[in-house]
């Protein structure tokens, strides 16, 4: 195992374990507020410090956590649920109408601005954690249908396909029987990716107040509140920037170091 | 290259059109009555009749749709109703915000890209090269609007050498460049990130090709391979990347814009989405859109114009 996959599985773990942890407990209640204890600095007994509202730090990153692991989590599955079909199927109707109607239509999901259209789709149908898992889910389609369908070509070449075809089985079959199960390890390592690139855009649609609404804690909002407060409390803007900055740099790690792991042509050729 | 090029302008002119009919039905269809939307709960149904015959929402959807196209097409972009003003001259008063600012942070990123990626290129495996694909790891996983906040926090509040926000317009060419410094920073830093690893990819991609080892062979040095011809080779998919990242600039701008209180198209958007002026909203998207597809279809062009290879492949 590389050293990539170790810290990256190492840091992702991390918040993973952050965010079940606040099923159970946290160090305080964030919904509480202690005024007099407001904007205290990291090290005494709030570890992390303290906001505006007096609320622990710490607790609201744990909190946090949570949001953005399950919308980035949920918008991967959107992306997945949809796109891997619709690539199993431009794969095996390869040529076809279909195939190119598919295609033509993740171009175009592709052209869109997708903050824009995150913007535009959470300013309508208001703002809300779930409509920014929708606005973000949306733009994960094409990429999973892209990759899925360019893997699944070339095998459609293979003997083995050939054979499983000799035997009658039908193209839909074929794609969940013996395609899907080739193209997995793929799967896994853009889904890290996206779900990385998807924890940034929660941020940052939270941080323009179109994401999760409070009281949800989301680390995109603590940043959009510090921001008045960054000159005398520069700790309210550093925790949960570098939260956001180590969770996404942990996925980007563990999606380069699973590549490497799963994919035993690329660790030859590395040797 | 006609039948191409004539195969991509078709494609862009549908997907122009797509465009606008999202953009339209999520606007104009789906929230219901954008008059009742746009005035609030507490509207009296006189002032609602009122903006709806002012949008002309009492004509039928098919007709709706057609003026707001043709009037996009000539530059008519609607009345503001907030504003009072013509769509057409908000937009033209902040483009002059978001447009340099965004052709700043791409130059900007070139200019960090291209040296940062040739260097880890031409020592594969070496210290530097690892120093360099640390740090690009980094500037992806750096959340643009948080990066823009520890620029001021550093350059702004703490040094005080950039005001921490605002434009001053265009009167004074230096304090309007030096106003857009913080966020072209912010803007660029994640996408050279993005670039010096393309860069760098591409590069490797070349030294490895027979016509390198062709120039070594007839006496070049490995610099003079490098910089004559692998460099320039390496940078035909670099430059596919740029014009990518130029609209994904423009559009990111969006959030910078906040970050600086910058009086751009992003805070324009804000303000018309707060103000619930869905007019504004509508055009300024399309536009950002329009834009954003135009800039990748003349990439496209551009890329067939210097590899042969890619017309004949299409």
């Amino acid at each position: 195992m590389s050293r990539n996959l170790i810290i990256g599985a190492g840091l992702s773990v991390l918040f993973i374990c952050l965010a079940a942890l606040s099923f159970i407990w946290t160090p305080y209640d964030i919904e509480a507020l202690d005024i007099p204890n407001k904007l205290q600095a990291p090290g005494g007994a709030n570890l992390l410090g303290t906001d505006h509202f007096g609320r622990d730090i710490l607790s609201m990153i744990m909190m946090g956590a949570r949001t953005s692991i399950a919308v980035a989590l949920v918008a991967v599955g959107i992306g997945m649920a949809l796109g891997i079909p619709l690539g199993l199927l431009a794969a095996a109707r390869h040529g076809s109408l279909l195939d190119e109607l598919i295609m033509r239509g993740n171009d175009l999901v592709f052209a869109f601005p997708s903050l824009v259209i995150a913007i535009l789709i959470t300013a309508v149908f208001g703002a809300s954690a779930v409509n920014a898992i929708i606005a973000i889910g949306i733009f994960n389609i094409p990429v999973f249908a892209r990759l899925t369908r360019g893997a699944a070509l070339p095998l459609w070449e293979r003997d083995f396909i050939l054979a499983a075809r000799v035997c009658g089985k039908s193209a839909a079959r074929i794609s969940v029987e013996h395609i899907l199960p080739n193209i997995t390890n793929l799967m896994i390592v853009q889904g890290t990716i996206q779900f990385s690139l998807g924890i940034l855009a929660e941020a940052a649609l939270s941080y323009i107040g179109l994401g999760a609404q409070p009281p949800t804690a989301s680390w995109g909002r603590m940043l959009a509140d510090a921001q008045t407060l960054v000159s005398i409390a520069p700790h309210t803007a550093l925790v949960p920037g570098f939260a956001i900055l180590l969770m996404v740099l942990g996925l980007n790690l563990l999606g380069d170091g699973l590549r490497d792991w799963l994919d035993p042509r690329i660790r030859v050729a590395r040797v | 290259m006609i039948r191409y090029a004539l195969g991509r302008l078709t494609s862009l002119i549908i997907s122009l059109l797509v465009a606008s009919l999202v953009i339209f039905a999520v606007i104009e269809v789906i929230p219901g009555d954008p008059a009742a939307f746009m005035l609030g709960v507490n509207a009296r149904p006189d002032t609602i009749a009122a903006l709806r015959a002012e949008m002309g929402l009492d004509q039928s959807i098919i007709t709706r749709y057609f003026d707001w196209v043709t009037g996009l097409l000539q530059g008519d972009f609607g009345q503001s109703w907030t504003y009072k003003t013509p769509v057409a001259e908000l937009i033209s008063d902040r483009i002059w915000v978001s447009l340099p600012l965004a052709i700043y942070a791409l130059i900007l990123s070139a200019l960090i890209a291209f040296p940062a990626g040739i260097f880890a290129a031409s020592r594969r495996g070496g210290p530097g090269d690892i120093t360099i694909m640390g740090a690009t790891q980094l500037g992806v996983a750096i959340p643009n609007f948080w990066f823009a906040m520890i620029l001021v926090l550093i350059f702004a509040i703490n040094l005080r050498w950039f005001s921490a926000g605002g434009f001053p317009g265009w009167g004074d060419p230096l304090q309007a460049l030096k106003a857009l410094t913080l966020p072209a920073i912010a803007l660029a830093l994640p996408q050279a990130a993005i670039l010096a690893r393309v860069m760098r990819s591409s590069l490797l991609d070349m030294l490895g090709e027979d016509f390198i080892r062709t120039a070594r062979a007839k006496g070049l040095t490995r610099r003079q391979a490098l910089w004559r011809h692998a460099v320039r080779n390496a940078l035909i998919p670099v430059l596919t990347i740029i014009g990518l990242q130029f609209s994904f600039l423009l559009a990111g701008g969006i959030i910078i814009e906040q970050v600086f209180f910058l009086p751009g198209l992003g805070r324009l958007i804000f303000q018309s989405i707060s103000a619930r002026d869905l007019i504004v909203v509508e055009s300024v998207v399309m536009l950002l859109v329009f834009t954003v597809i135009v800039v990748n279809f003349t990439v496209d062009l551009a890329y067939a114009a210097v590899d042969p290879r890619l017309r004949a492949k299409a």
